[in-house]
């Protein structure tokens, strides 16, 4: 079917050339300058396209081109305005991360100062605590020296009595005070007790 | 075949006459130029319209006219180079002035003003003369030796000089005949197919099942023209901004 076309259409091709050819022997309108509309239509052409001319370049495309300045003003402006507003943004952020810091350092300085004078605090107290506790114990310390030392002369004084009255129980005889003092004195000086 | 070639009319839709009735005939205003207005009331509402609403997410039309503005600049820098900014306006009249010509050429009933060599050739002496009035301007008497390359021999001189000449004097001829010879073999085509259509579906029956195909070989020649129409128009412009750099720039 297709061939069959094809070769219907070259057939038409052929005979359309051929009487194109003798149209042409009788001559083409265009080729008639004889008529006057050729040589008008031209100077008509040179009016319109003058015209067309001036009114693109003065009216009508400077208005397309100041939309597309427009457009590419705007974004220009919207690209500043991101990139302006991206810049403080990041000077926030920078601010942010600068205070942080501070109050970090102020926190750490000031536990740092807390636990300083809570330390120094704690080394007085304890220090007055066992100043007062060597105070005391020194004074009972005193006390009890005082104490043995009264409770050693009566110690002295009761073995000396009951020796005197142990040596008149057995012998009947009195004795010697001054011996027997001297006697205990040995005994206790012996044991330890003097 | 000497009665079918009579039937078949070609080349009268490409003949002139007057418009807009006594007074366009008065000025021998023809149909062409009434298209020509057409063209540039189309170019101008397009990028009025378009430029209107201002909007930074552009519509369709605002789109459509951004993109015809910033594509048409865009080859002005891409060609001629930084000074092409100062030929932006008339590349981007040449362009659309050629394109809506081709297509509004396409539409039924319409007329092709491209389809004219007196018009195509005009438009090709213009950029010539501008071309040549920008070289002088830029380089004065230093132009004329783009005529003569440097370090070619002396010798060759007589030979070099007359083959530049004839090379930069014939860019208007092949200029303006490019864009013609395609209009007119496109809209010949067009009407050669279409009278096809017309006899074959008169033969009777069997006439008319064959006339599906010049008429199938006509939508695919649409589709074709459309294209050769944007083609025609770009190659016009883009030529126009090659020699603007050859001007400017001197090879």
């Amino acid at each position: 079917m297709r061939p069959v076309a094809a070769l219907a259409g070259l057939g038409t091709v052929l005979i359309g050339f051929s009487a194109m050819a003798e149209e042409v022997e009788k001559g083409m309108p265009q080729l008639d300058f004889k008529n006057p509309l050729t040589i008008s239509q031209v100077v008509w052409l040179a009016i319109i396209f003058f015209a067309l001319y001036l009114l693109l370049s003065k009216w009508a495309l400077p208005q397309v081109g100041s939309v597309l300045e427009m457009r590419a003003g705007r974004i220009a402006g919207d690209l500043d305005a991101a990139r302006a507003a991206k810049a403080k943004a990041d000077a926030a952020v920078a601010d942010l991360t600068e205070a942080t810091r501070a109050a970090h350092a102020t926190a750490q300085s000031e536990i740092a100062g807390a636990v300083a004078s809570a330390k120094q605090a704690a080394a007085e107290q304890s220090a007055t605590l066992s100043a007062r506790l060597d105070a005391q114990l020194e004074a009972a310390e005193g006390r009890i020296n005082v104490a043995r030392t009264a409770a050693m002369g009566a110690l002295r004084q009761v073995a000396s009595v009951t020796a005197a009255e142990v040596v008149v129980r057995l012998t009947g005889a009195t004795a010697d005070a001054a011996q027997v003092d001297q006697a205990v004195g040995g005994v206790l000086a012996a044991r330890g007790l003097a | 075949m000497a009665a079918e070639a009579h039937a078949i009319d070609a080349l009268g839709q490409f003949a002139l006459s007057p418009a807009l009735g006594a007074i366009g005939a008065s000025v021998n205003f023809t149909q062409s130029n009434l298209m020509m207005l057409i063209s540039a009331v189309l170019i101008l509402g397009m990028l009025y319209l378009g430029a209107k609403p201002r909007a930074v997410v552009p519509g369709r039309l605002q789109a459509l006219a951004e993109i015809a503005y910033s594509s048409i600049h865009g080859m002005c820098v891409d060609q001629i180079g930084h000074e092409g900014k100062r030929f932006f306006p008339f590349i981007f009249t040449l362009f659309f002035f050629v394109l809506l010509g081709n297509l509004l050429g396409l539409l039924p009933f319409s007329f092709t003003y491209t389809s004219h060599i007196a018009v195509t050739f005009a438009l090709a002496v213009l950029v010539i003369v501008l071309v040549t009035i920008v070289a002088l301007s830029i380089h004065g008497l230093h132009f004329f030796s783009y005529f003569f390359p440097a370090g070619a021999p002396k010798l060759l001189a007589p030979l070099i000089i007359p083959v530049e000449v004839i090379s930069y004097l014939s860019r208007p001829v092949s200029l303006s005949i490019r864009l013609f010879a395609n209009m007119v073999a496109g809209h010949v085509m067009f009407a050669v197919f279409s009278s096809f259509i017309v006899m074959m579906s008169a033969a009777g029956v069997l006439g008319t099942i064959g006339a599906v195909g010049p008429l199938a070989l006509n939508v695919a020649l649409m589709g074709f023209e459309l294209l050769v129409a944007f083609l025609q128009a770009y190659v016009f412009s883009i030529l126009t901004c090659i020699y603007l750099h050859d001007a400017v720039h001197l090879h």
